[in-house]
């Protein structure tokens, strides 16, 4: 079988693979790279549970081909805590109960990353805009959006 | 921990019943280590596909796998008939369900066969090279057309389509309608539902010498293992099924076993190999559970004061192509409309009907929610009717505690009264005309509802919870539970518990997954029960531990053993503060006493009521009684008919709550759910073929939808709840649509019946109105 080299950074750590083309981004790390923290809930990006942040922008890993990432920099939930310590906001959605089953968590989490990272004072409007792409059954979103803001806290505490 | 108790024991006393607390699973959920059902790899696995019916009703003439078999890659293929006849249901005489179809297909998407292959892609190809010769039959896809005369017969022996009915006559109703002043019928449709988890059903299957093992993200595990039992005459001690974490339940689907499930396990048995499926999310949309969709004609009998003389009901529901756990969802129709009201007249007649649909089956909020809708809404019209405040009315008629209903439910704690107050005094509702047209082009419109719903669901059959409690050497605690959390939180409420009892905390008790080869039996998570019994069991098996441990001390310290108490990591003699030491410390002595000692403790639910009558609706339907009231505000586009909901405010009685935080995010999480019911979420279907099987086009609530929820707490400490509880979520889920409904009635001056209410519906409905006024 035809296959691609792909050179390319995850969650800080330079990688090598060679994979077929026609492999998607979710599929890499779930299948080749064993990251699997990224879930695939519906496969066609409706759903978000399979977001990872791409040069620091949340996509829907399911639609990207793998091929799209070659040089280029993927941050996955595994990417998050430094050895013991949780980034802040994790660590605020523990503290929240910003989650349930744990599903969506992973991609309601890089979503607030990067929402946090390009706006670090988000309005109620602006957060659920930014998570409007990642279905949550379980919580009604009230206690993420609680663990949105006080991840901003944290973050604040943290510079 | 009553208040006297905490008393007698003495100065500073801390206990986590009712802590803010964090989750016990919160560090393997943020930081992605929680395994789900796919997540799981064995070497040498195959992968599963299961080739699915084109046709909503067919005879199958003849299956050809010669050219799939011959496929590169291709190990096993199996077919209905593989199954020698194996059925299953909810009960023995329901037992219509195969795995595969065998000789015809009932529904658009059931299973004809299942191919293992190397890979996944192999698989699916495979299903694609499988010939499959069908004699198309005519199909039913309503229950209107089920229903007629002559209708083509989903099942052979099930004449006119019934798949099931129920009845409840009590009191008298015709003598409760002659003493109203005011009398309606109306007419209810509720829609057909998807549960909407996340995460689709997967499983990995490995059969060997030492018996089936699997991996699977099941709601109700041990429904699964007896489920494998049965189908493949093993012995339960060969039985293993390892729980997952669950990517949400919600009902139906993860309380049972779908095909793939099933097809695996025969397929690692002929191959040898571990077998794994994922199903797709199309899948799900097109071949698992939903909630029924039911039509419900409500007359109900009203006197000038607003005092509910009679009610009368007639539920017709569709079931799909199964019979499932149908029989229940009637039973739930019925039994819960006595509450939360004093209603001394009840009649029901529910119907359940087969169609060539997916099933109809359990879903939070489970029966209740179609027949609380239809009576919710109409109270509203009632007392619109007579010029009635709708909270009066409620409040006039609520019931307080303790309270028999007409048909034998005991209420021991009742807190809807206090509920429907919370309501009253809010500015919501004070300001509800002033605050009706502050927007520009969009109406506010404000309406309530009330809601009661059973905690600790009686089953029929083995219905005991579980728990066994291990000791460590240094003062840790291993708890071993058949209980499921599928994300509601009640691993964390388990551990509360036990770590109560022994006076450690949270991090001290370690918790352990259901493995049916090491964990005790447990029926599963539905009718929010696990915190009533498995809640009861774990806290029963944590007190043998404490009672072997007190005698310990006793020996020690020379006291009585009933003078030792456990509180803050510590053990001391009550009123004798000299005499302590660290919990750790007394572990140490207690397992290397002599020869060595080991400490384990084990409990189970006892719950036995008295006698209650599934076939007449008559007894306790469970432990105790949750009660909600609910406003809800909505701003209604009246020239789009978009409508959104901008704040629920949820007065919810679940006793005491145990861990205040995981109750407001059930029913802030149950609340959204509904909202989806009433305003978005409905299978459109069109010849037995799901139309909207993705999540684009079936609209569950989006972030930017989420309302602004408040949720006030009503305590009554029920005397049958573990600490006081009663259960939360099912309310909110079932007070939510009419509270909706009732709030864009308030905005429009136009009652949906109709579940969802949909932008169609109401610009449609408005402009009719503009039409009429106009001529």
């Amino acid at each position: 079988m035809k296959t691609i080299d792909l050179r390319f950074t995850i969650n800080g750590a330079k990688e090598r693979v060679s994979i077929p083309p026609h492999r998607t981004l979710l599929e890499l790390l779930r299948d080749d790279l064993q990251l699997i923290g990224t879930k695939e809930g519906c496969g066609h990006g409706e759903c978000g549970a399979c977001t990872v942040m791409l040069d620091g922008v949340t996509v829907n890993s399911c639609l990207v081909l793998a091929a799209e990432i070659d040089g280029r920099s993927v941050t996955t939930i595994e990417g998050l805590r430094s050895g013991d310590k949780l980034h802040p906001v994790q660590q605020a959605f523990i503290d929240e109960s910003g989650y349930q089953c744990g599903f969506c968590t992973s991609g309601v989490i890089l979503s607030t990353k990067a929402l946090l990272d390009a706006n670090p004072h988000p309005s109620d409007d602006e957060i659920r805009q930014a998570l409007a792409g990642n279905f949550c059954r379980c919580t009604g979103y009230t206690k993420i959006f609680e663990s949105v803001q006080a991840a901003a806290k944290g973050l604040e505490g943290d510079r | 921990m009553s208040a006297e108790n905490r008393d007698v024991r003495g100065r500073n006393w801390s206990t986590l019943i009712g802590k803010r607390l964090p989750r016990v699973d919160g560090l393997e959920k943020v930081t992605g280590e929680a395994k789900y059902g796919a997540d799981y790899n064995l070497p040498g696995q195959l992968w599963l596909k299961i080739l699915r019916s084109p046709h909503p009703h067919a005879r199958i003439r003849r299956i050809d796998t010669s050219r799939a078999l011959a496929l590169d890659g291709v190990r096993d293929i199996v077919t209905g008939k593989d199954f020698n006849g194996w059925r299953w249901g909810w009960m023995h005489q329901t037992r219509d369900e195969t795995p595969l179809a065998v000789d015809k297909v009932r529904f658009y998407g059931e299973g004809v066969a299942a191919v293992a292959a190397v890979d996944e892609e192999t698989a699916e190809e495979a299903c694609g090279l499988i010939d499959v010769e069908y004699e198309v039959l005519p199909g039913v896809f309503s229950v209107d057309e089920a229903m007629r005369e002559g209708a083509p017969l989903v099942h052979d022996d099930k004449p006119g389509n019934v798949s099931w009915e129920f009845h409840m006559n009590h009191g008298d109703v015709e003598a409760g309608f002659r003493e109203a002043d005011h009398i309606r019928e109306d007419r209810f449709e509720t829609g057909r539902v998807l549960t909407g988890f996340l995460e689709p059903p997967a499983a990995i299957a490995q059969w060997n010498s030492s018996g089936i093992t699997v991996w699977a993200c099941k709601q109700s595990p041990y429904f699964h293992y007896r489920h494998l039992a049965a189908c493949f005459g093993l012995p339960l001690s060969k039985i293993r099924v390892i729980q997952t974490f669950v990517g949400g339940g919600f009902g139906g689907t993860k309380n049972d076993s779908v095909a793939g499930d099933l097809c695996a396990v025969l397929m690692s048995k002929r191959t040898g190999r571990p077998v794994k499926f994922v199903y797709t999310m199309e899948e799900v949309f097109t071949t698992c559970r939903r909630r029924h969709n039911f039509v419900i004609i409500n007359k109900m009998g009203m006197k000038k004061d607003g005092t509910i003389t009679a009610m009368q009901s007639k539920a017709i529901g569709e079931g799909g192509f199964c019979t499932a756990i149908g029989p229940l969802t009637l039973y739930l129709t019925g039994v819960m409309s006595t509450l939360p009201y004093r209603l001394p007249n009840f009649k029901h007649n529910a119907y359940r009907i087969f169609t060539n649909h997916p099933a109809g089956a359990a879903m939070r909020g489970h029966g209740s929610t179609h027949t609380r809708f239809a009576a919710e809404v109409q109270i509203n019209m009632m007392a619109k009717d007579l010029g009635l405040d709708p909270l009066e009315v409620r409040l006039k008629n609520a019931v307080t505690a303790p309270h028999e209903t007409i048909n034998g439910i005991l209420v021991k704690s009742a807190g809807i009264k206090e509920g429907l107050e919370v309501l009253k005094e809010s500015a919501a509702w004070r300001e509800k005309v002033e605050r009706r047209h502050a927007g520009k082009d969009v109406v506010h419109g404000v309406g309530v509802s009330g809601a009661s719903y059973s905690g600790g669901a009686r089953q029929r059959g083995h219905q005991a919870c579980s728990a066994m409690v291990r000791l460590c050497e240094d003062g840790t605690i291993n708890y071993l539970t058949g209980a499921t959390d599928c994300g509601q939180g009640s691993d964390t409420v388990l551990v509360q518990i036990i770590a109560e009892e022994l006076g450690l905390g949270l991090d001290d008790v370690g918790i352990r997954r259901v493995d049916t080869a090491m964990t005790t039996v447990d029926p599963g998570s539905y009718g929010s029960r696990v915190t009533l019994f498995a809640g009861e069991a774990a806290q029963k098996a944590a007190r043998e531990v404490r009672d072997q441990l007190a005698a310990v001390a006793a020996r020690q310290w020379n006291v009585a053993a009933e003078r030792i108490a456990f509180n803050s990591g510590n053990v001391f003699v009550i009123d004798d503060p000299d005499k302590s030491m660290p919990f750790r410390k007394l572990a140490q002595i207690a397992c290397y006493a002599e020869t060595g000692a080991v400490i384990m403790g084990r409990g189970y639910s006892e719950y036995s009521p008295e006698p209650y009558d599934f076939d007449n609706g008559y007894g306790d339907p469970g432990v105790n009684f949750s009660f909600t009231a609910q406003l809800t505000e909505v701003d209604v586009d009246l020239e789009t008919g978009i409508t959104r909901a901008t704040d629920f405010l949820i007065a919810h009685d679940c006793g005491r709550p145990i861990h205040p935080v995981n109750v407001e995010a059930q029913v802030q999480g149950a609340a959204v759910q509904g909202l989806g019911q009433a305003l978005y979420e409905e299978f459109r279907m069109e010849n037995g073929r799901t139309l909207n099987p993705n999540f684009v086009d079936y609209r569950m609530p989006l972030a930017t939808e989420g309302p602004a929820i408040t949720v006030v707490d009503i305590l009554t400490d029920d005397p049958d709840g573990i600490h006081g509880a009663k259960e939360a979520s099912e309310g909110s889920i079932v007070s939510t649509p009419p509270s909706v409904v009732s709030a864009i009635h308030d905005a429009t001056g136009v009652w949906f019946t109709s579940l969802p209410v949909t932008p169609e519906k109401i610009a449609l409905a408005l402009k009719a109105r503009r039409d009429r006024g106009a001529e």
